[in-house]
């Protein structure tokens, strides 16, 4: 009997029930084995806490919780391994300590090899990675493609040449968080096509950073343009430094050198909080031409009140591909084009359905 | 080879991630979270790299009587101090080199790192802060110009916008009645913030979230090298 | 006359500086009526069976001090009022500190209140999303102390929680990233664990589009003025109400000079055109 239970546990179809306290107990689904679900209902006036043990094996019971008397459901995440059977025993206490119920349970833990909460999301990458390799590709066969105009990169050429004219420098901020968020890498990435420029034209850049990482990163990314740019000499590598950690220390540092230096151009590229318009300002009344972009959207309305041009989302990363023109990456913009025409038609049929009280369609997407 | 090798770990750890997102099953299921360890212990020796560049740039500036030269000094004893303060006497919860500071806690309140913190940095970092109120002032002064359609119907939605966050609305409009609710200045508000707004924002995180995504895919096929300082 | 730039910001900052200090030091006592989104947060804050266990995130700095502090008072003090064990953590460093200060201030109001029993620190830890993570699956790995060093074991008001989906709900305060995002990735998409929290004025809009139909995050308290709500609503004025008086006056300035900066466009154009 008890090898036709842990048969049956083990392919998923039972688990343990018992009447009185409607105690169920199963395998956490989804997961990598670590999980037991259990789960209970039990109404009563004088229910004041819930008492959970557990054991393997022939072991004695052992209190692994106790939890509040409001609770049906508890998730066991301690010390449980994949492949190992545990029983559970629920009490149902009063004020006093004295138990009202109790029920036992046994499930076996299982690791899963796909998260089926992640189908939807599954689908979802493979069309959208689908659609951008494909472009990648039919643009390395040789296809034109069109990207249309983004004067906050154009710009890119002016403000340059401003401040070669002007004979002042031009400072560059990767925004405020570390090389773990695409918006870093991505002001990284306008920062080489800068540095690039500024090498051709001999112009004194300035770029301070906030995170020790982005301080190597973005010195790396600086030495290779301007050695690309057949200039090793003029590269110092005392233009990209560190100031400080601290969001509004850098702020503070940041602001200093604006008003010090008074740079012809500054570039504010990347992740950026509540510092955004402190420095936007500052630049915009020491009278620099400014740029700036960011994904941050409640910070986009501060630069677009306070820069001349601002890169608005998808525009930052998109940068790299128009800087360079290579088709590759314009291939890759097209296939993001196609992902944002499928998620409008997606949403568009999606609130069709949800207006007729169809729900399958929402309920198919929300990933867990 | 000096570029192949990056370009690879990015490939190969990049995939990793991606199928550690949909199987469970160990070792993927708990790839992500030790990659994550990883890069917050390089994160963690990256520190004093920070440090070690703030010294120096700062210390030649000074060396080189640079113009303002003067102001590099404060930052260097302001970090040194704090240093000091912190290694020798510790924080509020551990103890530095010459002990726990209990003579010193006894006559300033607080422990000498602690106390600077409270009183110095805590200050200095609220008025930073607090800079933004007056910079918001000038931005929508110049901002909310109404040139042309667009920017009236900005400008109007401003207006509502900040009277209605504000006690003001309710001052204002708390005498309309039941009926003609809609009208009241924090409920036209609500009403800008909760739908307007939020499609606003909602197309913005979904267009940039397909950007990361594109960004994502040209670092991982290795397309997008710009970050290593290539094309 | 008309006055050159400098001395228009220079006038506007000046007013501003006035218009927000008077206030401060003269009541006004305008009044404040309660949103939605703070509504659904009280509601949450004082629907839970006495005895609940509530996570309380401080994941700002002093820098956000005074839009979120006010907040956490009011939370904290209805919390503790409700009989709740709450039990602190921090995802910002200066986190830990500004929650310390919280409950100094409110064990001065409520003598009752006992560390370790009716509320815990249990501090800074690094990681952000990953600390969330591990906290998802057994908080004893990531806080095996509180605040003060006594291990979590000795603790009685951490009998009975292991991980996240114990708690009745958790609340962040939050001042950016990691933030109140991150806890709703976690705790609530991926533990199923009720997520609310407070946001500065300024990040408010950005966090919106997650009070949504499957109520990723449960209300919101965006900035000051909810702080001043929640204040309203649970019955005990305090410092986010005087606040509002200020915030509304410098509004009403900046309504001011836009509606002035507007005439001034307006009356150049037509000269313009005039010509």
């Amino acid at each position: 009997m008890k090898m036709l239970l842990n048969l049956l546990m083990l392919l998923g179809l039972c688990s343990a029930w018992a009447a009185g306290v409607g105690f169920q107990v199963f395998d956490h689904p989804n997961d990598d084995g670590s999980g037991i679900d259990l789960k209970w209902e039990y109404a009563g006036a004088d229910i004041y806490s819930i008492q959970i043990e557990r054991k393997t094996g022939n072991e004695d019971f052992q209190v692994i919780a106790t939890v509040d008397s409001g609770k049906n459901s508890f998730l066991d995440t301690n010390n449980i391994s994949a492949g190992e059977i545990y029983d559970y025993r629920i009490s149902i206490l009063d004020a006093d300590g004295q138990s009202l119920a109790q029920e036992v349970g046994r499930a076996i833990a299982k690791a899963q090899w796909f998260n089926t909460d992640k189908i939807s999301l599954l689908i979802m990458a493979i069309i959208l990675s689908g659609a951008i390799i494909f472009y990648i590709a039919s643009a390395r066969s040789g296809k034109d493609l069109y990207i249309r105009r983004i004067s906050g990169l154009d710009s890119m050429e002016e403000a340059v040449g401003r401040a070669t004219e002007m004979g002042k420098p031009i400072l560059f901020v990767p925004g405020i968080m570390d090389l773990d968020d695409m918006q870093t890498i991505a002001g990284l990435t306008i920062l080489g096509k800068l540095a690039q420029r500024t090498a051709e034209y001999d112009t004194k850049l300035l770029v301070p950073v906030s995170r020790s990482m982005v301080l190597s990163a973005a010195r790396e990314t600086v030495k290779e343009s301007y050695m690309k740019a057949g200039r090793p000499d003029s590269y110092l590598p005392d233009s990209v430094f560190y100031l400080t950690d601290d969001q509004f220390g850098f702020v503070a540092g940041v602001d200093g050198i604006i008003i010090r230096e008074k740079p012809a151009a500054i570039f504010l590229m990347g992740a950026f909080y509540a510092e955004s318009l402190i420095l936007a300002e500052t630049g915009f009344t020491s009278g620099a031409i400014q740029t700036a972009g960011t994904a941050m959207p409640s910070q986009l309305p501060f630069f677009v009140a306070a820069c001349d041009y601002t890169l608005i989302g998808e525009e930052l990363f998109a940068a790299s591909a128009y800087l360079s023109k290579d088709p590759h990456q314009l291939g890759s913009l097209k296939g993001q084009d196609v992902g944002k025409a499928l998620f409008v038609i997606v949403l568009a049929v999606g609130i069709i359905l949800e207006i007729a009280g169809v729900h399958f369609l929402k309920d198919f997407l929300i990933a867990h | 080879m000096k570029r192949r090798i990056p370009l690879l770990i990015a490939f190969f750890v990049g995939i990793l991630v991606i199928v550690a997102e949909f199987i469970p099953h160990k070792p993927f299921g708990t790839l992500t979270g030790g990659l994550e360890d990883w890069f917050m212990i390089i994160a963690g020796f990256a520190i004093i790299l920070g440090q070690m560049n703030l010294i120096k740039v700062h210390v030649l500036k000074i060396k080189h009587k640079l113009p303002n030269w003067q102001y590099f000094i404060v930052t260097i004893v302001s970090f040194a101090v704090m240093v000091i303060f912190g290694l020798f006497w510790g924080t509020e919860d551990n103890a530095g080199i010459l002990g726990a500071g209990t003579s010193l806690v006894q006559s300033i309140g607080s422990k000498p790192f602690d106390y600077m913190f409270n009183n110095v940095y805590q200050h200095l970092s609220a008025s930073m802060f607090s800079l933004l109120a007056f910079f918001i002032a000038s931005a929508a002064y110049r901002a909310f110009i109404g040139r042309t359609t667009e920017s009236n119907l900005l400008l109007i939605a401003a207006v509502l916008v900040m009277l209605g966050r504000t006690s003001l609305g309710s001052f204002l409009t708390g005498w309309l009645p039941d009926a003609l609710s809609f009208l009241h200045l924090p409920n036209l508000a609500e009403f800008i913030m909760k739908y307007p707004n939020t499609a606003g924002q909602r197309a913005i995180m979904i267009c940039a979230g397909l950007g990361i995504i594109g960004s994502s895919l040209r670092i991982i096929l290795g397309i997008e090298r710009s970050y290593l300082g290539g094309e | 006359m008309k006055m050159s730039p400098e001395n228009t910001r220079r006038t506007l900052f000046t007013l501003i500086l006035i218009g927000v200090a008077l206030p401060l030091i003269f009541k006004l006592g305008l009044p404040i009526e309660s949103s939605e989104n703070v509504q659904m947060v009280y509601d949450l804050v004082n629907g839970q069976p006495e005895g609940s266990h509530i996570l309380l995130s401080f994941d700002y700095d002093p820098a956000s001090k005074p839009e979120l502090h006010p907040m956490a008072y009011a939370v904290a003090r209805n919390a503790l009022e409700r009989k709740y064990k709450i039990v602190c953590t921090a995802l910002w460093p200066m986190g830990a500190s500004l929650c310390a200060d919280t409950f100094k201030r409110l064990k001065e109001e409520m003598p009752g209140i006992e560390d370790g029993v009716d509320y815990v620190n249990l501090g800074f830890k690094a990681g952000g999303i990953v600390t969330i993570q591990k906290m998802g699956s057994d908080i004893r790995d990531v806080y095996p102390a509180d605040m003060s060093g006594t291990p979590i074991g000795e603790l009685p008001i951490m009998d009975g929680i292991r991980n996240l989906t114990d708690f009745a709900f958790v609340y962040s305060f939050s001042a950016g990233a990691p933030g109140i995002k991150e806890w709703v990735m976690v705790a609530h998409d991926k533990n199923k664990v009720i997520t609310t929290g407070g946001a500065t004025a300024v990040s408010a809009p950005a966090i919106l589009p997650y009070i949504n139909e499957q109520k990723q995050l449960h209300g919101l308290l965006g900035g000051l003025k909810a702080a001043a709500e929640y204040e309203k609503l649970s019955g005990h004025i305090d410092i986010a109400t005087s606040g509002m008086d200020a915030q509304s006056i410098a509004h009403l300035i900046i309504i001011l000079f836009i509606a002035v900066g507007n005439i001034q466009y307006h009356l150049i154009r037509k000269r313009k055109r005039g010509e």
